[in-house]
């Protein structure tokens, strides 16, 4: 239930879609399901930025763990954090008990200077939560650079992936998550707050609206394929 | 001076209604740590109503010592005049009605002495009340629920905040709110004393104390502009939570909390002065008036 | 012999009642001075104001050769009080009721001093005895302590027999007999009984209605001898002013109308001496004995008019 599974989800799209796309699309898709299918589990430590905007919190140092298919789980050892939750979660089972998409070539595009392939996804299920996947495939290093998501209910999500060492298991060093997120109110009438008379510090990220936000983890390093124990998820 | 003021503790400190705050504040709090501990999740739940779809955050953690010793001020800081004005509302009128008054004015000290040391004594319960505040609601908190990042639950304006202050950042603020919410419930002693010279029993000035903190936090949190703008910068109570200032951290413009820092520096610095201003305006009046007053009792 | 008290034109307003009205009388050293008057003639009221409990609407009072507005503490060093009941804070004992105010009368507080105390008014065996258990009678001997403990010049006592059983009341008279003969304290009694002040006073005043009726000392007040004469003149302020000036000076008391403490038998030589000062006299009433007179105030509620025609 997490915003990394939206990674995952992906890669259940990738296993599901394979075969119907047309070819080199589809080519393409399943070599990078390949890639990501090799990684059955890893330990991650990082940190962790959330950029929201009625969350002053600071940054933390995460571990995160992962284990195939979809288990993933993000600790804080020292302290409390805000992680946001992944609207994947929402009917990650359907996809993955295959829900039908097809894939469109969507043609090229590019993030910074790498040039990236953009393949659309639409599931076949019109009452699908997901209404639409855009992907960006970095074609020369089999990895995805972006993914767009709009959904039904929690509008759009975006995952932006920069790669490093770990590009041969398609792990990224760096996710920026832009997701979602009510408004946070407090229930009125439950404290007495101190009122200086200012009004509050406008801290919304840049290039978001008020009602989404970032987290943003940047990986130190990752220890691939040594085991995950189940107690901790 | 100290030779009296030694004199008014133990007075203070013999009478079976002093202990009645401590058992109170002692019940109060440990009250909150059984529901807490029992059921702390419901409370997070609540405040997170709006966002707990959004997020994924460790509970456990959160309720931890440093946010139970916050939510416990919180709700008894309101409650706190009452157990002051319980002491303080008797200074005077309690010698009055039990006719020691008329004794302690006939020995050599003179009236303002008398009121400043009633003052003192009232001042110093506030101070131990506090402090066994402190002691119930952080450091026994501390033990039960441990340490951890806090977590402060802010309406700001219009605006919801949630502010996350590190573990190690926490305690110096504490200190700091404690010290402010000393000045703050001196304000109340200052006040029931005022009150105090008035009466010749003291259930008359702990009603009226509890009444005026009843009645201008009531307006405090009206909420409606025109009260806020005209009214409620007069009223002491808009100030009594100004210690919850030293938990609303600073942030960078990104909105990361800034280690050691406080939003606004000027408006607890503001609060301050206003509520010494009270405590010296009303010791002020006390003197005069109790100087002049015939002691009729 | 020094005046302990010197109080001059005393008066206390209180919104429409003048409790006191233009008093004055001097307490000499050594003096056991009876405050006699029936309730609300102003006794509590003058005391009140020698203790710096309310504050005089005019006048001077002088203890000790000090004005009490400037030297209040000073003085009240030397002074020690019981006014009305003996209120102390019930939830101390004796001791420590006794302990907290020794100790702000600046001396040097010992426990030898506050059981010599104690014992002094017999309650030395209850001395951690908390107060709210006590007695009307043990109160009263310990507010008594409590005035005495710092070894005061000057006692002044407001009704301190009230509501003491005859038993109680002849110890307290006993004390400040000796008190007085033993110790050379000046002591201040007020009472609306006459004869307890006949008792134990060597000197007092009367009040009614907040003004001073009489002054002077017991024996002469209370000789059956003596009478009230009130005159009436045709100029009452010249006709006081010649008599004040005459061998009549010492009878003639304060206030108005004028009136004279004096031996019944010598009426005929005042009228005839007034003839003399050139005074007008339109009339001239006595009343009976000042002890039945006082009674006559005490016995009857408020609006006595003491020289009824």
């Amino acid at each position: 239930m997490h915003f990394l599974k939206y990674g995952l989800l992906l890669t259940a799209i990738f296993s599901t879609v394979v075969g119907k796309a047309q070819g080199d699309v589809a080519a393409l898709i399943q070599k990078v399901g390949a890639k990501i299918e090799r990684v059955n589990n890893y330990t991650a430590e990082g940190k962790m930025k959330t950029n929201v905007a009625f969350l002053k919190v600071p940054e933390s140092v995460v571990k995160i763990y992962f284990k195939k298919p979809n288990r993933l789980k993000i600790k804080n050892e020292k302290g409390i954090s805000f992680v946001p939750k992944g609207a994947v979660g929402i009917n990650l089972s359907n996809i993955i008990n295959g829900a039908k998409y097809t894939a469109l070539d969507a043609g090229m595009d590019k993030i910074g200077n790498t040039v990236v392939r953009v393949v659309k996804l639409l599931p076949v299920d019109d009452n699908a939560d997901i209404v639409l996947s855009t992907v960006y495939i970095d074609e020369a290093n089999l990895v995805i650079k972006k993914a767009k998501t709009t959904t039904r209910e929690n509008g759009s999500y975006q995952l932006e992936m920069t790669y490093g060492i770990y590009t041969a298991y398609g792990l990224p060093d760096k996710i920026i998550f832009t997701f979602n997120t009510k408004e946070y109110k407090l229930p009125k009438g439950i404290t007495f707050d101190f009122d200086d008379g200012t009004a509050a510090k406008k801290t919304i990220p840049q290039g978001l609206n008020k009602n989404q936000g970032q987290a943003e983890i940047t990986f130190d390093s990752y220890i691939i394929n040594k085991g995950v124990s189940d107690a901790l998820f | 001076m100290w030779n009296l003021l030694q004199i008014e503790l133990f007075k203070i400190s013999k009478r079976p209604r002093t202990y009645i705050a401590f058992a109170a504040i002692a019940a109060i709090v440990f009250i909150f740590q059984f529901a807490f501990k029992a059921d702390g999740q419901s409370y997070m739940n609540l405040m997170l109503q709006s966002v707990k779809d959004s997020f994924e955050f460790e509970r456990t953690k959160a309720i931890n010592g440093y946010f139970m010793c916050y939510i416990i001020l919180n709700t008894l800081l309101v409650q706190l005049p009452i157990l002051v004005a319980l002491i303080a509302a008797d200074s005077i009128s309690g010698e009055a009605n039990m006719g020691t008054l008329r004794l302690l004015i006939t020995k050599p000290i003179s009236r303002t002495q008398l009121i400043l040391v009633k003052f003192a004594a009232a001042t110093i319960f506030t101070i131990l009340l506090l402090l066994w505040m402190a002691i119930t609601s952080l450091f026994f908190s501390l033990l039960i629920f441990g340490a951890d990042d806090m977590l402060i639950f802010r309406s700001k304006g219009e605006e919801s905040q949630i502010l996350l202050i590190s573990q190690d950042d926490v305690m110096w603020r504490y200190l700091a709110a404690f010290a402010y919410a000393t000045v703050a419930l001196t304000v109340i002693a200052a006040l029931s004393l005022f009150l105090s010279i008035f009466a010749d029993n003291s259930i008359g000035p702990i009603i009226a104390t509890v009444c005026i903190v009843l009645v201008c936090t009531i307006i405090s949190n009206i909420n409606v502009p025109i009260i806020d703008k005209n009214v409620r910068p007069f009223l002491f109570t808009s100030y009594l939570v100004g210690w919850k200032g030293f938990f609303y951290i600073a942030t960078t413009d990104e909105g990361v909390p800034i280690k050691g820092s406080v939003e606004n520096w000027p408006a607890i610095r503001n609060s301050l002065s206003i509520l010494l201003l009270h405590i010296g305006v009303l010791l002020g009046a006390s003197v005069f008036i109790f100087r002049k007053k015939d002691i009729l009792s | 012999m020094s005046a302990i008290i010197r109080v001059s034109h005393l008066s206390k307003q209180f919104k429409d009642t003048k409790a006191v009205d233009d008093l004055s009388f001097t307490v000499n050293e050594g003096d056991v001075y009876g405050f006699l008057g029936q309730n609300g003639a102003g006794k509590s009221t003058t005391i009140r104001m020698l203790l710096s409990l309310i504050a005089p609407s005019g006048g001077d009072i002088v203890i000790f050769e000090k004005k009490l507005h400037t030297h209040r503490s000073e003085i009240l060093r030397q002074v020690g009080a019981v006014i009305e009941k003996p209120d102390l804070y019930k939830y101390l004992s004796a001791y420590d009721n006794l302990s907290i105010f020794a100790k702000m009368s600046d001396i040097k507080v010992t426990r030898e001093l506050l059981m010599r105390q104690l014992e002094m008014v017999g309650l030395a065996d209850r001395a951690k005895g908390k107060v709210e258990t006590f007695s009307q009678g043990m109160k009263q001997r310990l507010g008594i302590a409590v005035a005495l403990v710092h070894n005061p010049a000057l006692i002044i006592l407001d009704e301190p027999t009230n509501g003491l059983d005859p038993q109680g009341i002849a110890d307290i008279r006993n004390l400040i007999l000796r008190l007085s003969r033993e110790m050379g304290k000046t002591v201040l009694i007020s009472s609306h009984l006459l004869s307890e002040i006949e008792l134990i006073a060597n000197r007092m005043i009367i009040l009614h209605k907040g003004k001073k009726m009489v002054e002077g000392t017991v024996a002469e007040l209370l000789d059956p001898a003596h009478s009230l004469i009130q005159l009436e003149t045709t100029n009452d302020a010249a006709a006081k002013e010649k008599l004040s000036h005459s061998n009549w000076a010492d009878a003639l008391q304060q206030g108005n109308p004028i009136r004279l403490l004096m031996n019944k038998q010598a009426v005929p030589q005042l009228i005839s001496d007034l003839v003399g000062l050139e005074v007008s006299v339109l009339s001239v009433n006595s009343s009976h004995s000042l002890e039945n007179y006082f009674l006559s105030l005490t016995t009857q509620s408020g609006h006595v008019e003491p020289f009824a025609n």
